[in-house]
Formats: C-alpha cells, sequence, structure tokens
C-alpha cells in the first residue's frame, strides 16, 4: 500500500501567474488548458469522459477523489458506464486523492486511467482557493508543468473542438424505430442510450455530415466542448432544419447552436455551471429541476426570433436554460437531461421528444 | 393563519435528544417572521425552545393528547406542526387526530398531511404504499409454523434470517443458508415462541440515507446523502456515519436519490422527511429500510452538515411557501431550491456512556444505545475522523496511541459490532491483520479500511523517525488529523516542542467556511471549520477582533446535555444586546447552540487547548467565557489560562479552588464551614488506612469530574477496592 501515491511533484500555473504545487497522478507530462471547476461529489469517472471538457484543466470541488476507481471502457455507449471511449480534458486538480479504490465496477485506478489516457492530473492541491480564484477572476487559462518543461498557454475557445471530438464514421445504434439523426458534437454516451431505452433507432453522424444524403425522423444535436459562434456551418444546418417539420432537439452545446440559429446570440460566462446541483425553473410555472450542467458559454434570449420562447431559467442568476418553439416540437436545454454525472430529473425532456417523434409519424401515416 | 401550535419532545430520552429542541426553536423562529403567533408545548424546562424570547407562549405541559387538548380548547390555533418534536410529538397528533380533537376545534395539520404520516408508520400501509410505485423493501413476515416459514424463505429465497420478537439479546435467531438450516432453527425457535419473524437477511449491505424535501407544488430535492461505515444491522443511531456518500457510483447515488424523490411524492410529504436504504453495490440492488417523515436527528447532522436550514425551511414549507421561494440563509444570494454541494466531509460519531451501567452488553445493534453525537469536519476522511474521535471526550488523542483502549480477543471485537471497533480496526492493521480479513470480519466497505490504515502507516512512520521529526512530516500527519499530543506521545517528543515546531515553520490550520455551494457563491456567514488540508483562509479575522469566545459542551452525554446549550444560546444573546461579538466553539450537531446564525462565527470543532489556541490566535478575542459549556470548558480552564488566553469570569485559580477536591476541602476548613472527614490520597495503601480510621462507608471523589463519573460508596473493604480500580481506569487514560 502506498500512502503517498506518486511523489513526483507538478505545478499548475494561472495565466495570472499564480502557481500551485501538487502531486502528479496520471501521465507525467505538461499539458495547458482553460482552467474550471466542476462541484459535483460523485460522478468522476462520468464527468472526465465527458468531451464537452475537450480543452479544459478541470479543478473537482469535492476533496475526494478516487474512491470507487474507473469502470470499464468500450467504445459501444451501451456497455460502458463512461461518457465516451477516451477522455477529452487536458488535466485534472484535485485536493485528497484515494490511492486505493473500492468498488465492484472499479477495474483500475483513476491515474492509471489517466495514464492510458495520456491525460496528467495533479492532487494535494487547495482546490477551494483555487475555486474561489477563479470565481473572482473569471476562467483563466493554465497549465500544468511536470518536470519544468514549460509550455505556451493554450485557450481552447478559438479552436473548432467539435471537429477534434465527433465521430468521423457514421454509425447506427439500435435495429428498429423512428431515426433520430444525432449531430456528434462530442455527443454523451448517455443522450445515446436514453435515447435507446425509448425504442428509437439513432444514426449518429459527425458534425459536419450533410443531412440530405440520408432519411431521418428527427434530430439531435449534441454537447460538445467550446464556444458556440466557431461552429458557423453548424449553425448554418441548424437554420435549414429549422424550416422543416422535424422534431428537434438540442442538448447543451446543441442548444447554443439552435440557438443562434432561431435569433439568439451567446456570450461567454464569467465562470460557468459545472455541476450537479443547477437549479432551474419551468417558465412561469412553480415547477423546478435540479439539473446536471457543463457549460461555459450562455445564450442570450432577449433576441430570440417571434415564434420562440424562453422554456427554463436558472434560478440562480436567472440565465437561460432552454426554450422552445411555439408550434413546431422544437426543444432545446442547456442542462443536461441525460444526467450521468448528476441528477435524472428531467429525462421528461427525452420523453417529450419521442412523444413528439411519434406523434409526427402518425400524422404522416394518416 | 394566526396562530400556530408547535409539540415539543418533551424529556430527553435515547434516541430523542436536543435535535429536536433544534428543529422546534427553527421552527418557531421562522413562523415568527411570518408575523403568526406562535404556542409551544414542551415540558422540558432545559432548552432553548421554552426560552422566554422565542415562542409567543410557552405551555410546560406533558406531550399527550389530554393536556394538548386542554391547550387547543383554551387556545384555539388555526395550525399545528407535528414533525418538529420527534416521536412524541408525532404521536400526540395521531392520537389528537384519531380522536376528532383536531376537527372539533378546527385545527389544520400544517405540511406533511397526517394521512402521510400513517402510511409512514404503519408497516403494512408503508410496504403497501411502496409495493403500489414499484420500489423494492426489505421483505419480512411473520409466521407461526415451519410450513409458512418455508413458503416464505423460498419466496425471498435464500439466505434468510429468522428473529423471535421480544426475545432478549436475539435468542433464538439466526441467519439460514438452505432449508435444512431453516427446519432446524425454526424447531428450536418455535420451542420458545409461537411466532417467528423471516427476513430478507442484508448483513453486509451498506446502509444509505438521503434527507429529502418537498414543497407544495411538488418540487424536490436530496439535500444530502449520508452513509453508514458500520453496515446494515447496526442503528444508524449507533453507526459512525460520512457524508456524503463516498462509496457510491454516480448511477448508483443517483438512483437512490430518484426512488427518494418517487416516494415522498408518492406518500405525500411537505416539508423534511428521511429514507433510509439497504444497498448492494456487487448486486446492484436496494431496499428501502424505513421513512421517516419528520425532523430527526439524521435531519439536525444533515443541517449542520450542508448549512442547509432543514428545519426552517421545513417550517416555511408548512406554511405553505414553494422551495424557490424561500432564501438560501447562507448565501443570500441564491434560492432554497438546490442542493448542496460540499467541498469537505463530514464525519459523525455516537456517544455511548455504556460504562455508568453494570451489566449492559456493549455489543451494538439495531436499537439505540448511544446518547450523544459528534460531527467532525475535515478535507480528508482521515482528518474527520481522527477530530471526531477527540471531540467524543472519552479519552482518546485521535484514532491511533490511545494507551487505554485494549482488545482482549481482536477477531471478536472486530466481528461484533462494538464502540470501540473502529479502534480493533486500527489495533487489527497494526497488527498484521489484512484489509481482506478485516473486511470479512465487518462488512465494512474496503475504502474506509484503506483510509485508517493510512493513520496507521502515519503512526507507524512517526514512531521511526521519533525525534528526528521533520517539519514535513509533521505538515503531514497534521494533514491526517494527528493532534499535537498524539504526535508527541508516538514521537516521544514534548507536545509543546510540537507546537513549537510548528509556528517555526508555519505549519497553521486553515479557516474554512461552510458556503452549501463548494466556493461557487461567497458565502455571507462565518459558519467555519478549521483544516491543515487548505492553503489559505477563507475569512478576514480582523471582523472578529475584540470578540468573547464562548466554549460548548460538546457531545451529549449522561450529566451534560441541552441545558448547556441553554447557557451557551443565553449567554450569546446577552452578550449580543451589549454589541460585542460572539465567537461559538461546539461540535455537537444536535443542538440549536451550533446553529451559525446565533453568532459572528461558530467554529464547528474540537474543544480541545490546541484547537482553541489556534482559534485564539487567529481572531484576537477578548477572551473565553468558560462558564457556560459544563465541565468540559471548565477542565480546559487553567490550560488556558497558562497559555496566555484570557478567560472572562471567575478566574481559573477560583474555579481550579471548586474543582481540585483536596483545594476545595481545605478552603472550607480554612473558612470555617463543615463538612465530612476527607484525606487526598494516590495509593490504594494509603486509602485502606485512611478509610480503617474513619469507619466505613466511605465516599470515593476523584477531582474534576462530571455527575459523579467514578465516585463510589464503599461499603467494605472489597468494595472499596473496587472502586479505586475503577477509578484509575477512568482518570488516567
Amino acid at each position: 500500500m502506498n500512502l503517498y501515491g506518486n511523489t513526483k511533484k507538478a505545478r499548475l500555473v494561472l495565466e495570472n501567474m499564480q502557481s500551485f504545487e501538487g502531486k502528479l497522478i496520471g501521465y507525467p507530462h505538461s499539458s495547458s488548458g482553460e482552467v474550471v471547476f466542476n462541484t459535483g461529489m460523485t460522478g468522476y469517472p462520468e464527468t472526465i469522459s465527458d468531451p464537452s471538457y475537450k480543452g479544459q484543466i478541470q479543478c473537482i470541488t469535492y476533496p475526494l477523489v478516487g474512491n470507487y476507481g474507473v469502470p470499464v471502457s468500450k467504445s459501444d455507449p451501451r456497455e460502458t458506464l463512461l461518457e465516451s471511449d477516451k477522455i477529452h480534458l487536458h488535466g485534472i486538480i484535485i485536493s485528497d486523492y484515494s490511492v486505493e479504490y473500492s468498488h465492484s465496477t472499479g477495474i483500475e485506478s483513476l491515474s492509471s486511467w489517466l495514464y492510458a489516457n495520456k491525460v496528467p492530473g495533479l492532487y494535494d492541491i487547495d482546490t477551494r482557493m483555487l475555486t474561489k480564484t477563479l470565481r473572482e477572476n473569471g476562467t483563466m487559462l493554465g497549465k500544468i508543468i511536470v518536470d519544468d518543461n514549460d509550455l505556451e498557454f493554450y485557450d481552447p475557445n478559438t479552436d473548432n473542438l467539435v471537429q477534434q471530438v465527433s465521430h468521423k464514421e457514421i454509425k447506427t445504434f439500435g435495429q428498429e424505430g423512428k431515426n433520430v439523426l444525432l449531430y456528434d458534437c462530442g455527443c454523451k454516451n448517455s443522450i445515446i442510450t436514453n435515447l435507446l431505452d425509448r425504442g428509437v433507432k439513432v444514426t449518429r453522424v459527425p458534425w459536419d455530415f450533410d443531412f440530405n444524403k440520408v432519411d431521418f425522423d428527427a434530430v439531435l444535436f449534441s454537447n460538445g466542448p467550446g464556444n458556440p459562434e466557431v461552429y458557423t456551418s453548424l449553425i448554418e444546418k441548424a437554420k435549414e432544419l429549422i424550416k422543416t417539420e422535424k422534431p428537434i432537439l438540442g442538448i447543451c452545446l446543441g442548444h447554443q447552436i439552435l440557438s443562434i440559429a432561431a435569433g439568439a446570440t451567446t456570450y461567454k460566462m464569467p465562470y460557468g455551471h459545472r455541476g450537479q446541483n443547477q437549479p432551474v425553473m419551468e417558465g412561469q410555472s412553480n415547477k423546478c429541476y435540479i439539473t446536471s450542467q457543463n457549460h461555459g458559454f450562455a445564450v442570450n434570449d432577449e433576441n430570440l426570433c417571434e415564434g420562440w420562447s424562453t422554456w427554463f431559467k436558472n434560478l440562480n442568476d436567472n440565465t437561460n436554460e432552454g426554450f422552445r418553439h411555439k408550434s413546431k416540437d422544437i426543444l432545446s436545454v442547456q442542462f443536461h437531461p441525460e444526467a450521468k454525472p448528476g441528477p435524472v430529473d428531467t429525462t421528461f425532456i427525452f420523453d417529450e421528444f419521442i412523444n413528439a417523434i411519434n406523434k409526427i409519424s402518425k400524422l404522416t401515416r394518416s | 393563519m394566526k396562530k400556530i401550535l408547535i409539540l415539543g419532545s418533551g424529556a430527553l430520552k435515547i434516541g430523542e435528544a436536543g435535535e429536536f429542541d433544534y428543529s422546534g426553536s427553527q421552527a418557531i423562529k421562522a413562523i415568527k417572521e411570518e408575523g403568526i403567533e406562535t404556542i409551544l408545548i414542551n415540558p422540558n424546562i432545559a432548552t432553548i425552545q421554552t426560552s422566554k424570547d422565542l415562542a409567543d407562549k410557552v405551555f410546560f405541559l406533558p406531550v399527550n393528547p389530554e393536556f394538548v387538548e386542554r391547550v387547543i380548547a383554551n387556545e384555539k390555533p388555526d395550525g399545528i406542526l407535528l414533525s418538529f418534536g420527534g416521536q412524541t410529538a408525532l404521536n400526540c397528533g395521531l392520537a389528537l387526530d384519531a380522536a376528532g380533537v383536531l376537527k372539533k376545534y378546527n385545527v389544520k395539520v400544517l405540511g406533511t398531511p397526517v394521512e402521510t404520516i400513517i402510511n409512514t408508520e404503519d408497516r403494512d400501509k408503508f410496504t403497501e404504499k411502496l409495493a403500489e410505485i414499484n420500489i423494492k423493501y426489505a421483505n419480512s413476515k411473520a409466521v407461526s409454523n415451519i410450513d409458512d416459514a418455508i413458503k416464505f424463505a423460498e419466496k425471498i429465497a435464500y439466505p434468510v434470517l429468522i428473529r423471535i420478537a421480544y426475545a432478549l439479546g436475539g435468542l433464538g435467531s439466526g441467519i439460514c443458508r438452505n432449508k435444512n438450516e431453516l427446519v432446524e432453527l425454526c424447531e428450536k425457535s418455535f420451542a420458545h415462541t409461537n411466532q417467528i419473524l423471516i427476513e430478507e437477511y442484508l448483513e453486509g449491505w451498506k446502509e444509505i440515507e438521503y434527507e429529502v424535501v418537498r414543497d407544495k407544488y411538488d418540487n424536490c430535492i436530496a439535500v444530502c446523502n449520508m452513509e453508514n461505515f458500520d453496515p446494515m444491522g447496526v442503528h444508524t443511531g449507533e453507526s459512525i456515519v460520512v457524508a456524503p456518500s463516498q462509496t457510491l457510483s454516480n448511477d448508483e447515488y443517483h438512483k437512490l436519490r430518484a426512488v427518494a424523490l418517487k416516494v415522498i411524492r408518492h406518500l405525500g410529504v411537505v416539508g423534511e422527511c428521511n429514507i433510509q436504504y439497504a444497498f448492494s453495490s456487487s448486486d446492484d440492488d436496494y431496499r428501502v429500510i424505513e421513512v421517516n417523515a419528520r425532523l430527526s436527528r439524521s435531519s439536525a447532522l444533515a443541517s449542520k452538515a450542508t448549512g442547509y436550514p432543514l428545519a426552517h425551511v421545513a417550517a416555511k414549507l408548512a406554511l405553505g411557501y414553494g422551495l424557490y421561494e424561500i432564501q438560501n440563509t447562507i448565501t443570500k444570494t441564491t434560492s432554497a431550491f438546490f442542493e448542496p454541494a460540499m467541498d469537505y466531509c463530514v464525519v459523525k460519531i455516537p456517544r455511548w456512556d455504556l460504562k455508568k451501567f453494570n451489566r449492559v452488553s456493549t455489543t451494538l445493534g439495531s436499537s439505540m444505545k448511544s446518547v450523544g453525537e459528534v460531527m467532525a469536519i475535515g478535507r480528508k476522511f482521515e482528518e474527520a475522523l481522527q477530530k471526531a474521535l477527540r471531540m467524543l471526550e472519552i479519552g482518546v488523542g485521535g484514532l491511533v496511541a490511545n494507551k487505554n483502549i485494549r482488545f482482549n480477543d481482536l477477531d471478536d471485537s472486530l466481528l461484533k459490532p462494538n464502540e470501540n471497533r473502529v479502534f480493533a480496526i486500527a489495533q487489527a492493521l497494526k497488527g498484521g491483520y489484512s484489509i481482506d480479513y478485516i473486511h470479512t470480519l465487518t462488512y465494512i466497505n474496503k475504502w474506509f479500511l484503506y483510509k485508517i490504515q493510512n493513520i496507521v502507516e502515519i503512526q507507524s512512520k512517526l514512531s521511526k523517525i521519533a525525534q528526528d521529526i521533520s517539519p514535513d512530516m509533521i505538515l503531514l500527519a497534521k494533514q491526517y488529523g494527528f493532534s499535537d499530543d498524539q504526535i508527541g506521545k508516538i514521537t516521544n517528543i514534548d507536545p509543546s516542542q510540537i507546537f513549537s515546531i510548528r509556528k517555526a515553520n508555519n505549519i497553521n490550520p486553515k479557516v474554512l467556511q461552510i458556503d452549501t455551494l463548494a466556493a461557487e457563491f461567497p458565502a455571507q456567514t462565518n459558519y467555519l471549520y478549521l483544516t491543515y488540508n487548505a492553503a489559505i483562509d477563507d475569512i478576514i479575522f480582523a471582523d472578529l477582533y475584540d470578540s468573547t469566545i464562548i466554549l460548548g459542551s460538546g457531545p451529549y452525554r449522561i450529566g451534560s446535555s441541552v441545558e448547556f446549550d441553554w447557557c451557551c444560546v443565553n449567554a450569546a444573546k446577552t452578550l449580543k444586546n451589549m454589541d460585542r461579538k460572539t465567537v461559538m466553539i461546539n461540535c455537537n450537531p444536535e443542538t440549536v447552540s451550533t446553529d451559525y446564525d446565533m453568532y459572528d462565527a461558530l467554529f464547528f470543532e474540537e474543544l480541545t487547548l490546541e484547537t482553541i489556541r489556534e482559534i485564539y490566535g487567529k481572531i484576537n478575542p477578548k477572551g473565553i467565557i468558560v462558564a457556560m459549556g459544563g465541565q468540559v470548558p471548565n477542565n480546559l480552564s487553567l490550560a488556558l489560562a497558562k497559555n496566555n488566553m484570557n478567560i472572562l469570569g471567575t478566574g481559573v485559580e477560583n474555579i481550579d479552588r471548586a474543582e481540585d477536591r483536596s483545594k476545595f476541602s481545605d478552603l472550607l476548613d480554612k473558612i470555617g464551614i463543615e463538612q465530612p472527614e476527607w484525606k487526598e490520597l494516590s495509593t490504594k495503601e494509603d486509602a485502606l488506612i485512611f478509610a480503617k480510621d474513619v469507619e466505613y462507608p466511605v465516599l470515593i471523589r476523584p477531582s474534576y469530574v462530571l455527575s459523579g463519573a467514578a465516585m463510589s460508596v464503599a461499603f467494605t473493604l472489597v468494595m472499596q477496592l473496587w472502586s479505586f480500580h475503577h477509578k484509575e481506569h477512568i482518570l488516567k487514560p
């Protein structure tokens, strides 16, 4: 048993040159990206395997990490608890790392999983101090420096990150049912499994796919990393699809893409929403939901085109959390109804989407 | 709604203590804020809720249907709160409802409806309700013959547990892994009784709890989940508990959370409720054990663990508010509709006083024996665990290096849950037991055992280094929750020297805030704890300069309970009225005295010289009040003064003169006040001689003790020897 883990030291340096020294887990090489914090208390394997973190270094505010190891990784979403088949983020920052883990689904330690994915992690860091720094100054660029191998700061928000995380090949999941065309912008596995559980077929296509090439019944724009304004071709596709009568669902980045297509704008938030306890309220109702979130950009819904209405608002800061079309079946949410990690209170979004698909197909049949 | 009646929980008893003073007090405050008149019935004079300035009217009457009806007849309240006074208030409310009293006087039950309460309290109705929504519960059935036993066992599948109702010490109960074993045990059991209970055997399953809240609009949140260190079989009140859960994966955590929300919605709770599960990771399976549709000790713990004021919110919900309409009292900018994100972990340990009773079994099980509890906060499990053990005031300096805890049969101490089992684990690891073997004996999740092993490893490293200890090693030990005393004991260095090395090398604890949102939003309150696993302090100490520190009384135990919370809270109120800043240090989660809104700052911390000294050094207060927290602060006063801390009130030399039996008796002699003949003695032989001189019976009385611990009347020589032995045992840990 190795209480002290790897005692190799490394440090995190922020763009304001603030430096945090810690100990290394995972892969021993320097790495840079945008430093963000996540307040979820459980589900580090799901969070770390979420492609939306591409280009980011994630600080986990809950201090005890690694407790139950990491489950098996598989490329088929139905065969794994992870959210993608590799780690896309650029590093993790934690406080107390559990060298020894214990769980029936754990097949390896967090450190060995990070190592296999060539991602460095730092522990023994005052993550609360780092979080407060990010809260007060906003998200910052940062770099993990190992063995004094310094490197340049890297701003992921100018890059086309979706291109880097979107699967290149078309893949179909499920045999029967209506066909949902899934624009993979860095799609989490749980979105696919939530659709499959509701009896539809999913065709996962690359982010730049031309939808005229296939037949489909509905479209889903998935979550993904980066600045939505960068993805102009995707926005154009969304504009065209909005004109059709197909049911559409947007989630997270997909929501932002749809919102720009619907006339709204997006902006960068000071430190984003990343966690499993974000409260949202539905319209003018009394209905509130706890949601899982992970986004650094938000939608300004003031200039949504005619025909659209705001659906959800964040109870903490009143930011937009979703909108829908007044007459068409176009639904769009900023939060993650598929959860994982996080509460499953809003899976009804998928039900509504599927109901819309079934309704449309009934109409066309009759 | 103009006038609301609140039922208290009456006398403190095992399983029903200060937590209901906390929940009742918060409810009264929450209702008064709305301009509604409050009436309280509670005969317990030692509680804060019965203080003058809380409820508009207090009736010191028994909480039973007869008296409560008379109060209702006279006062004619519009509404009644049943869920803030524990089982006592709940049962009384149900009886009043059944007797038609509430209807007769048109008193509305606020919050969770009576029907829901009945559905959670009546086992048959409860399981029926759960079955309606396909929720699994622990299967059990009472049978009166072997055939029925076999039939039911086969239905729920082996292994099964047999229990005999009303049987003392589990007589005739046992585990059956197949039909043969069942028949054999049934034959034995039916020789004693005509009815046995066949139950699903869930031993080794994890025990998990969720505190959930629902408003009248059907909005639900899970404020906190907690994991028992001790697996199924030990009452949650008897278990070491950690919050949040540590060994559940995301899917497990949120599956149980979803079940909790489904259950609370189906039952129709409005307010707060606690749901307990048995859970197996390897089988990916769960059972609901029970639901408490009222505030409980667990909810008090969850409130203190997260900073989410459950009782306050539950009272507002009972008045008809939606969760989103209530303010988060810590951030003051966000609403109560959210789930706290903790960036620390919390460990609760029960406090037992079993040694005060002869012939009481020390094995823990499904009924409560503990009389109090402590909660410790840390950024490592090891840190919180060791802090909590010190807080218990049982003479231990942490998990390891305790000379007074020994085991005759280590395997037995691991196998049978008992108050010292956590120490037995450390002892076993030190003795070379493998984690796997300890897990087999205890079923305690290996993650917890690995953490305990870390502490044991540091101890062995410290004892090897001994005098050559480096500042880095001290820092590491501090991060894992070792006290200066503990490090001193292990390394054979005077603790004051460890302290000096720390100060010379800037190894100091940092003060962090509990903010409910893991630093995502700034906190406006000083709900604080100390940790060595942080680099900077959260607060500016100048704000607390010249404040008055009040020391609390720590965990409830026999002879020290809610009365000292009353003293502390009232002292703080008085100081506040005098425009003095107040700082509280205490570690008991089941009390009003650890409500952060009572003071300018609350340190949820150890009542030890080391911790108080660190806090004192940081905030530079006017001084410390030791007279409000009972024996614990009194015992500390000399040491605090010796280390240059200003004690307010009675001077330490006079406290000492009252506490030290010899000095006290000396004083009485000097001023001519009569007292029994006495002598201070330190050996058995001298005691025997003295006793012979003054003639039996004699009283043996140690100094600085609480309500006669280790005091005995010695009638005979044999008795006296026993007493002396007993005294040494307790006084020299």
